[in-house]
């Protein structure tokens, strides 16, 4: 089964995610991680979606969710034609002896850190799941205490904006 | 789907992407305002939320509502005392309720409107809003729901009904503030009745019923998200009538959605200019007319051999307003192997959902199907039509070879069937007939004879028992002057008959044909027939030779309703007429018929259309094709 990112736009009311969140279910679809999140239109938000679905099962889930009265928009994303990014917070094992060692492993990652304890560090780390991957894999040794990961954010490479033309039906 | 690209409905039907002009202007069959009834103005005026409902219902151009009172709703309660436009139909149970505005909606094309408490008021809704769902019928509910300050704190008679209903409903409202009372109801009309029709439930908190806001009419009403296609595209509008044009063995396969649409004088238009087999579906039954020459009966699960064969053999299906469900089907991967699919449909998610269709076109059929017709009118002249004699012979020999008959029970009692045929024809094609769910459903619609669309109500998709008797009730309301028969099954009649109670205190004198075979009939027929004659949990003690509990007769006494008993052949007709001849009040009759009467033709579920019988292990002669 292939993965597939679908960003929803939806109108900001009470009760949207339950309604897009359980088309998905009543399918039988596994959401891999879901994002929801205002845009920058003011009543609009937006929806990532992450799913493992056939294509034909996916068509069918597509055309549910836009039958929902406060779906606006959706648009699947593929990883050529996007920005797709996940965002992590890694609490990790380091005293003395390995602070450094660690500091040096999230530098390579272009990763921060944001916490820092006598026997731990927080970093923080934006990029693809396959980096954040390798991030946690050098991590590991040291000892990860907790993790927290959001859910995939998705945009659209090149000047077009998904909120652009359903910002002109509403003023229509 | 393509990938990276708006996935939109307009994309189905090839269109290009949506311009940034608004769907309403390519839209020209769509009112001029999504408000629906009279477009009045009214004046800002100050007025409690509860008399905000009653005047938006007003405004909004209802004359009838069905419901039952209680404490969340109580504040609406007292101004729709008053008010002087509004029938209230004080129901015994809110399924009842639910049945009756669909029931309303079905025969007069206007949406029921059905009105119940919060809690056990809206959850008795449920099985009438997901029938509604079903069978895409335009209704709207109306809920009391506890305070906002107490909703989420299991408050006495607190049910989370929009969750509960977010499945079964097209959408669904939670108003806490008086102000938006207008505005959602607005709404709510404008989304049950447009586009696939559908239930919408509005719930509302009891303090929004019982706080001021400022009422003027008509609200603002704007759904971004919401702007169903009504025009097919032409492109795909001329690829279906090429295919048309090149076909030999087309199959009109019309579905409840025809129905819907109000597109019967379209539908016969095209029919007539095309001359090809017409199927109706259990939804569709009347939308073409029984007499005509070239209708072949109901497909499906009970579908008469013609209609069955007609759609397994056909090079080409053109679907309208249907929607391959597996009932017609049978198991999918064997329907109708051999024919392209022309599939036009309102709701995009219905197209490629189960059958993969040739020529989608999304849209209402009353715009679709006279552009249809244009459209083949203008391929025809362009080649030679072609020659359909062929076709024809075949499916006339199945016709003729194999009608839909029944044979007379061995027991002595009367034919179920017999005694429903006589109530068609009897009563006439400007009656009304609504049925329950089971074998007496699958009769009705087999034996009586449909010659207009809206006169055959019945639960399709959902199969919900109980359905008729409120059903009828809210047919009659509807249609005051035509005769409408509930056509009842004993296990059916059972679930919801306490609404004869509604019908004589509001004069609404519909009339009850219970088809009493003393059993759940269709259950008993699988259990004939799979299940080795093991009876489990299917005899009710209702018939002949038995108990009779409840003697339905006492019971139609006892809601001061006629109650008639028919028990022999020779009896059949003069019942019938006695009861054609009351007006006064509801009439029930007692039909006492035989329990080993089966319904036939039948396709054993999870089997080929193919193996269709006709009786019991019996499968028509298939003659060879040359």
């Amino acid at each position: 089964m292939a993965r597939h990112t679908l960003s929803v736009l939806v109108e900001d009311v009470p009760g949207v995610l339950t309604r897009v969140a359980s088309l998905f279910a009543r399918r039988a679809f596994n959401i891999n991680s879901l994002a929801v999140g205002p845009t920058e239109i003011v009543g609009m938000s937006r929806i990532t979606v992450v799913v493992e679905a056939e294509g034909d099962l996916l068509e069918q889930v597509t055309k549910q969710l836009n039958k929902l009265i406060n779906v606006l928009k959706i648009v699947e994303l593929t990883t050529e034609q996007s920005v797709q990014r996940d965002h992590v917070l890694i609490k990790v094992r380091a005293d003395a002896a390995t602070r450094l060692q660690v500091t040096q492993a999230a530098d390579l990652f272009r990763a921060s850190v944001v916490d820092v304890a006598i026997d731990s560090l927080i970093i923080e780390a934006t990029g693809t799941p396959e980096k954040l991957s390798a991030l946690l894999s050098v991590l590991e040794p040291f000892g990860i205490r907790e993790i927290v990961q959001s859910g995939t954010l998705a945009i659209g490479r090149g000047a077009k904006s998904m909120s652009g033309s359903s910002q002109a039906l509403r003023s229509a | 789907m393509s990938k990276g690209s708006p996935i939109s409905p307009a994309l189905l039907a090839a269109r290009p992407a949506p311009p940034a002009a608004p769907a309403r202007e390519t839209a020209p069959a769509a009112p001029a305002s999504p408000v629906r009834g009279p477009n009045n103005v009214v004046a800002p005026t100050p007025m409690l939320g509860s008399a905000a409902i009653v005047r938006s219902l007003e405004e909004l151009g209802v004359d009838d509502v069905f419901g039952l009172p209680g404490g969340a709703i109580l504040p609406t309660y007292d101004p729709l005392m008053a008010s002087s436009r509004l029938r209230h139909i004080l129901v015994r149970h809110e399924q009842g309720a639910g049945h009756a505005a669909q029931g309303y909606a079905m025969v007069t094309g206007r949406p029921g409107v059905c009105i119940a408490t919060s809690g056990p008021g809206a959850t008795n809704l449920v099985t009438a809003i997901a029938d509604a769902h079903m069978d895409s019928v335009p209704m709207v509910a109306i809920t009391g729901q506890v305070s906002s300050a107490f909703i989420g704190s299991d408050a006495f008679q607190e049910a989370d009904i929009v969750g509960i209903t977010m499945p079964i409903t097209k959408h669904s409202y939670l108003v806490t503030d008086a102000q938006d009372i207008p505005r959602v109801l607005a709404e709510a009309f404008h989304i049950a009745t447009t586009g696939r029709p559908g239930p919408v439930l509005v719930d509302v908190a009891k303090d929004a019923q019982q706080s001021t806001m400022t009422f003027s009419w008509p609200p603002k009403v704007d759904i971004p998200g919401y702007r169903p296609v009504v025009r097919g595209h032409a492109k795909q509008v001329r690829e279906a009538a090429r295919l048309i044009g090149a076909s030999q063995r087309p199959v009109f396969y019309v579905g409840g959605g025809v129905v819907k649409g109000h597109a019967s004088a379209e539908l016969k238009e095209l029919a007539e200019l095309v001359g090809a087999p017409v199927v109706t579906t259990l939804m569709a039954r009347g939308v073409f007319p029984d007499s005509h020459r070239q209708h072949v009966g109901m497909p499906g699960m009970h579908g008469s051999v013609s209609a069955v064969t007609a759609l397994q053999q056909a090079d080409l299906l053109i679907t309208l307003g249907a929607r391959f469900d597996d009932r017609v089907t049978g198991v999918l991967s064997s329907f109708a192997p051999n024919a392209k699919v022309i599939h036009a449909d309102i709701d995009p998610a219905e197209i490629s959902k189960n059958r993969a269709a040739d020529v989608p076109i999304v849209g209402s059929v009353k715009e679709i199907i006279p552009e249809l017709t244009a459209a083949v009118t203008d391929a025809f002249s362009a080649q030679d039509r072609p020659d359909i004699s062929t076709w024809w012979r075949t499916i006339d020999h199945l016709r003729e070879t194999y009608p839909v008959g029944f044979t007379q029970p061995d027991d002595g009692l009367s034919a179920p069937q017999q005694v429903i045929k006589r109530i068609g024809e009897l009563t006439g094609p400007e009656g009304v007939f609504v049925s329950g769910v089971g074998q007496h459903q699958m009769w009705a619609a087999q034996f009586i004879r449909y010659e207009r669309p809206h006169a055959w109500l019945n639960s399709g998709g959902l199969g919900t028992m109980g359905y008729s008797v409120p059903a009828a009730m809210g047919a009659k309301v509807g249609n005051p002057d035509r005769v409408v028969w509930a056509i009842d099954g004993d296990g059916c009649f059972q679930m919801t008959n306490q609404e004869l109670a509604t019908c004589v205190i509001n004069n609404i004198p519909i009339k009850v044909a219970v088809i009493n075979n003393s059993s759940l009939g269709m259950v008993r027929q699988w259990q004939t027939l799979f299940y080795e004659g093991r009876y489990s949990n299917t005899d009710l003690n209702t018939g002949h030779d038995t108990v009779r509990v409840p003697d339905f007769v006492k019971l139609a006494d006892a809601y001061g309703c006629v109650g008639l008993r028919c028990e022999r052949d020779e009896d059949i007709d003069a019942t019938i007429e006695q009861a054609l001849a009351i007006n006064d009040r509801p009439v029930v009759i007692d039909f006492v018929v035989s329990r080993d009467s089966m319904v036939w033709p039948m396709v054993p579920s999870g089997v080929s259309n193919d193996l269709i019988q006709i009786a019991r292990n019996m499968t028509p002669t298939w003659e060879q094709e040359d």
